[in-house]
């Protein structure tokens, strides 16, 4: 007897990728764009030299790649940090719809905004 | 130096309770006892009616797993004296109803796991005539730690997963799949993946990991999963560009 | 006696999952602030994207934007995600070896290696980011 089967893989790996890019890429931002200006330990990028490489090809590239995947991670995760956490198994296709639904909109959002 | 330990099992008698209950037993200490040895002291001893699995005393047969003070064991191969000073509370194994006291059910693993052929499974059977299926030691090596296995479910306990979502094939179940998949003899990984690459498969686990700290074997069933999970992701990436039919 | 017991149909006794599972031991609530640190993923995609809309809408906005980054509040804050994105980072890159076997050569490489690569790729990816935004 063979199972169709399921969808998931495709899932899991956003979820990966997200994760990863993630992992590896958003502490040094974090600290460089976030921290270390704001606590007076470096001078903030200026905003010319952040135009410059958020509009160039490979930083559109690059936020393309990271925005969105990295809201698929986390829609995938927290789906099932709610589902197994909370044990919220009833409400699961509505989790779905809004953890998957808010990560498609943002990422399209960024999508539009990156590319403009 | 002590004399005593106190050793607090969960009972549970359905012709006498409606929920299960503590009982309490003070039990000679001696430095080389394991917690079966105490439960085998209370049964001869104390209170003959008191009933649990165990069997080779000496970890290799996987019949005496309880949780002892909350965490899955093997009672044969948990001393007394990392316990101490006590109480040593032990409990049937958590995820499986409880038919008696320490005795859990354990029918739904065994299902499980006839459901992922957990044999060699071959398009085509060499005649013996032919020889033996020959294997070098890196060829073992691939699925050697899976073989481990004592399917002492101590993972199973452990997996929040399986406690929440009792479709959950678990731990082991998956590890054993891979034993198969991964020996070069084997041809049914494809046949395999239909079972295990669903909801109730792999991919309702999340990387907990407590089943791998837990095995007695360090099998590591969590990294057997997260390796399958790529696998099949590859697998359904392949199904996309070269679609086979039915899948 | 138990009065509900049917003699050769005794109920066996299946023990419910309480809401707060996660707080039975320390690895179940280590794993769910695990998880919960895609949250902070999240919210560090999402406020790149602001940045990037503040530069694009001009020289005000973006100054508004520095100050609110700028606030104590802020800061705090910033430096609560910053700690839960380096546990996502060292959780992560240390569960990766266990999903993968790398080999080179026709031998498998040790886990040990593994994880050393996945070091070896956040120092080099962190350095990409500092040169692209400071050189």
């Amino acid at each position: 007897m063979t199972r169709r089967r399921s969808q998931e893989p495709g899932l899991w790996l956003l979820f990966s990728a997200g994760g990863t890019l993630g992992a590896v890429f958003l502490p040094a931002l974090v600290v460089l764009l976030w921290v270390a200006p704001a606590l007076g330990w470096m001078a903030p990028p200026s905003p010319e030299r952040l135009a410059a490489v958020a509009g160039g090809i490979p930083g559109r590239l690059f936020l393309s790649a990271l925005i969105p995947l990295a809201l698929y991670h986390w829609a995938h995760r927290f789906r099932y940090t709610l589902y197994d956490g909370l044990q919220l198994y009833h409400l699961n296709q509505l989790i779905a719809v809004l953890t998957y639904g808010v990560a498609t909109v943002l990422s399209v959002g960024a999508g539009i905004l990156v590319w403009r | 130096m002590t004399d005593t330990v106190t050793v607090e099992v969960r009972r549970y008698r359905p012709e006498q309770e409606a929920e299960p209950t503590w009982q309490s037993y003070q039990v000679p200490y001696r430095r080389e006892w394991m917690v079966l040895d105490a439960l085998n002291y209370i049964k001869d001893q104390v209170d003959g009616t008191l009933s649990f699995r165990w069997s080779c005393r000496m970890g290799v047969c996987g019949s005496c797993g309880m949780m002892v003070n909350g965490t899955p064991a093997l009672t044969c191969a948990t001393y007394l004296e990392t316990l101490l000073p006590g109480p040593v509370r032990v409990e049937p194994l958590r995820g499986f109803p409880v038919i008696r006291d320490l005795v859990g059910d354990l029918t739904d693993f065994l299902g499980k796991l006839r459901r992922v052929s957990p044999w060699l499974v071959r398009e085509t059977e060499r005649p013996p005539a032919e020889g033996e299926y020959l294997q070098t030691p890196e060829q073992l090596a691939e699925y050697k730690r899976y073989s481990m296995c004592i399917n002492c479910l101590l993972c199973y306990a452990a997996c929040p997963i399986y406690e929440l979502e009792p479709e959950f094939l678990g731990p082991a179940v998956i590890a054993l799949a891979q034993r198969y998949n991964l020996d070069s003899r084997d041809e049914g990984r494809e046949a395999r993946m239909d079972e295990l690459s669903q909801h109730d498969g792999i991919w309702a686990c999340t990387f907990v990991g407590e089943c791998s700290t837990v095995c007695p074997k360090d099998v590591d069933p969590a990294g057997a999963i997260q390796r399958y999970k790529l696998d099949a992701a590859v697998s359904w990436v392949a199904g996309l560009v070269l679609p086979r039919s039915g899948k | 006696m138990n009065p509900a017991y049917r003699r050769y149909h005794p109920k066996w006794h299946r023990a419910g999952m309480p809401i707060f599972w996660w707080l039975r031991s320390l690895p179940y609530a280590r794993f769910i602030a695990r998880e919960l640190t895609s949250m902070l993923v999240a919210y560090a995609a999402v406020l790149l994207l602001v940045q990037v809309r503040a530069l694009d809408a001009g020289p005000e906005s973006y100054a508004r934007f520095t100050a609110w980054l700028g606030s104590t509040p802020v800061v705090v804050w910033h430096l609560a995600v910053l700690a839960g994105l380096l546990f996502h980072t060292l959780t992560w890159l240390h569960l990766a070896p266990r999903a993968m076997v790398v080999r080179l050569g026709g031998r498998r490489v040790p886990d040990a290696m593994v994880l050393l690569g996945q070091y070896a790729a956040w120092a080099g990816a962190s350095a990409l980011v500092a040169w692209v935004l400071l050189a």
